[in-house]
């Protein structure tokens, strides 16, 4: 009777053990097959794009209806788009996520503020792509221009900039608002002096992904302010532009040279990759080395 | 007098922080009015009933009809097959990271899946359209590789990291204590993970489910590029289909402002809008009615 009970115990054991081996090797596989398709992307996009690579290729305009010579327009598009962008959403977030975490004190006003952000972070890109068509290039009448688009592309962005920098904020230990504000200092003086520089780097990690960002959108500067193909460069902030994600879609599925212009599709993704992994790579190193101190 | 100065400074910038504070309410609410502004005329012409029913869209010919009833089906369609495949991939991520991976390899696997989450949409679009449809063309015979099976595959890459990061910090936060006497009682760690770490983490990885679901359903570029752009029902998993956030990026281009099919447009975008919004008062809702009580 014993032994009966002692056996079924071990048996037990021993079933409970071996779908504990299965599952780990089911969980760890899966995982494997999820970064093994992300290397396999990336290494076939590097393969393939590495030949179109060179300095002609991000120094010179398209030549011969876009199956030739450079892509320096584009990136220099999406340039003016990031810097445009970040210009409105990087000063409106930070002063946001400062107020929401040091100074607002009405609980319901926070929660309504956060909620409003969050249901912003879910709006579909490409209805911000119909928002800032509807009101910067229709109503206020910007046309199709690098303004429009930095402003839709801006708004894209504030939720990014403002949760980053509320998170920075939010891991200043209160003790040392405490130490600024009993000698005297008033808030905002212990915010910029004390409560910021201490945050700085989690804000720059924040700044690091909303650029990454606006680098790769497509749908909200596809109406915005994009051209299929501009020749000249833009002379104001009310000229259309190209940008390296469109012109990776245009590239790839407009057109009626979309293999001849394969190569500098590939050569186009990897410039675009590589500006966004360098951005994202300043960003995590950024904050590791912020969370390791 | 100094003391003064710098009080009143304090307080006049606590109001224009405050006034600052509001922008992102004023843009979610300019969002909502010129989308309606713009996508409620069509209705005047196309009841909603029609407009959400309707099974054909035909936008640019003479009769022209604005059934958008395909275009969800597609979106829901591909939404749904997506999820199927991105669910448990991206929770074993999670269990595996929070669980089962030795630190020095989470290292290198953690910011690798947040990676992911940085490759632009155009470029995931991209390898779904040159390398992923030639592939599906033919090992499975098919007429195209651009279809419903090759989009939701790419959205669920997508939506991957969104769900295996916000899971693994519902997982991560835990309490030790549950583990610990999961372990006291005889309980192994996979029959830990399934019976208490898993449950107790419920109601965040929900929160991660859905705001992964939320962000494939308004994706663009990749439906756009892999799709196949076929406004008709999908009748089987390789069916070229066409969602609704493609239908708005392919036609917007070519429209002329103020017309029928610029408001049928808009009032797509309305649906999009009103989705994905359930979706996120869904997932705050969540978020903070089962925060975890850490002793």
């Amino acid at each position: 009777m014993e032994t009966g009970i002692l056996k079924q115990i071990i048996k037990r054991r021993s079933g409970a053990a071996f779908s504990e081996k299965t599952m780990f090797a089911i969980i760890t596989f899966l995982s494997a097959v999820v970064l093994g398709f992300l290397v396999f992307m990336l290494a076939y996009i590097f393969k393939n794009g590495f030949s179109a690579l060179s300095w002609e290729f991000i120094s010179e305009r398209p030549r011969n209806e876009m199956t030739e010579g450079g892509i320096f327009p584009a990136i220099l598009g999406t340039l003016y788009l990031m810097i445009g962008s970040s210009a409105l959403s990087i000063p409106i977030g930070i002063i946001t996520a400062i107020y929401l975490n040091e100074y607002a004190r009405n609980r319901k006003l926070v929660k309504i503020i956060r909620l409003g952000i969050n249901n912003l972070a879910g709006v579909p890109s490409v209805v911000f792509g119909l928002f800032g068509l509807s009101l910067f290039v229709v109503f206020f009448d910007f046309g199709v221009s690098i303004l429009a688009g930095s402003l839709t592309l801006g708004a894209l962005n504030l939720p990014v900039i403002i949760r980053s920098t509320e998170e920075a904020l939010g891991v200043v230990p209160g003790t040392y608002r405490e130490a600024s504000l009993s000698l005297g200092a008033t808030r905002w003086q212990t915010i910029y002096r004390i409560v910021l520089p201490a945050a700085l780097p989690g804000i720059l990690t924040g700044i690091m992904l909303s650029l990454g960002r606006a680098a790769g959108e497509t749908a909200p500067i596809m109406f915005t302010a994009a051209a299929f193909y501009s020749p000249e460069f833009p002379a104001s902030i009310y000229d259309e532009i190209m940008a390296l994600p469109y012109h990776i879609y245009v590239l790839a599925t407009a057109g009626t040279h979309i293999q001849e212009s394969r190569p500098l599709q590939y050569g186009t993704a990897i410039v675009l990759i590589a500006m966004v992994f360098i951005l994202n790579f300043a960003g995590i190193i950024l904050r590791y080395r912020y969370k390791r101190r | 007098m100094k003391i003064h100065r710098n009080i009143l400074f304090d307080l006049f910038i606590e109001k224009i922080f405050f006034l600052v504070g509001f922008t992102c309410l004023l843009v979610l609410l300019l969002i909502m009015l010129f989308l309606f502004k713009e996508g409620l005329p069509i209705f005047s012409n196309v009841s909603p009933r029609e407009f959400i029913m309707g099974t054909s869209w035909y936008p640019t010919s003479e009769n022209a009809r604005y059934g958008v009833f395909p275009l969800i089906m597609a979106s829901v369609s591909v939404t749904l097959l997506a999820s199927m495949i991105a669910v448990p991939l991206s929770l074993s991520i999670a269990i595996y990271l929070s669980e089962i991976a030795r630190p020095i390899v989470r290292e290198i696997v953690k910011p690798a899946v947040e990676l992911i989450a940085s490759i632009p949409s155009v470029i995931i679009g991209f390898f779904g359209m040159v390398v992923i449809a030639p592939l599906l063309q033919t090992y499975f015979h098919l007429d195209t590789g651009l279809n419903l099976f090759n989009a939701s595959l790419m959205l669920a890459f997508m939506a991957i990291p969104t769900i295996a990061s916000i899971s693994e910090d519902a997982i991560s936060s835990v309490p030790v204590s549950l583990k610990e006497a999961s372990y006291a009682l005889g309980a192994n760690r996979w029959q830990t993970i399934l019976h208490v770490i898993v449950p107790a983490s419920l109601s965040g990885i929900w929160t991660a489910i859905i705001l992964g679901v939320s962000r494939v359903i308004g994706e663009t570029m990749v439906v756009l590029m892999v799709s196949g752009g076929a406004t008709t029902l999908p009748d089987s998993l390789f069916s070229p289909v066409r969602p609704l956030t493609s239908n708005i990026a392919a036609e917007m281009g070519e429209t002329p402002v103020g017309g029928e099919h610029y408001h049928a447009l808009f009032a797509i975008g309305i649906i999009l809008f009103i989705i994905t919004f359930g979706f996120n008062l869904i997932a705050d809702y969540l978020s903070n009615r089962y925060k975890f009580k850490t002793d």
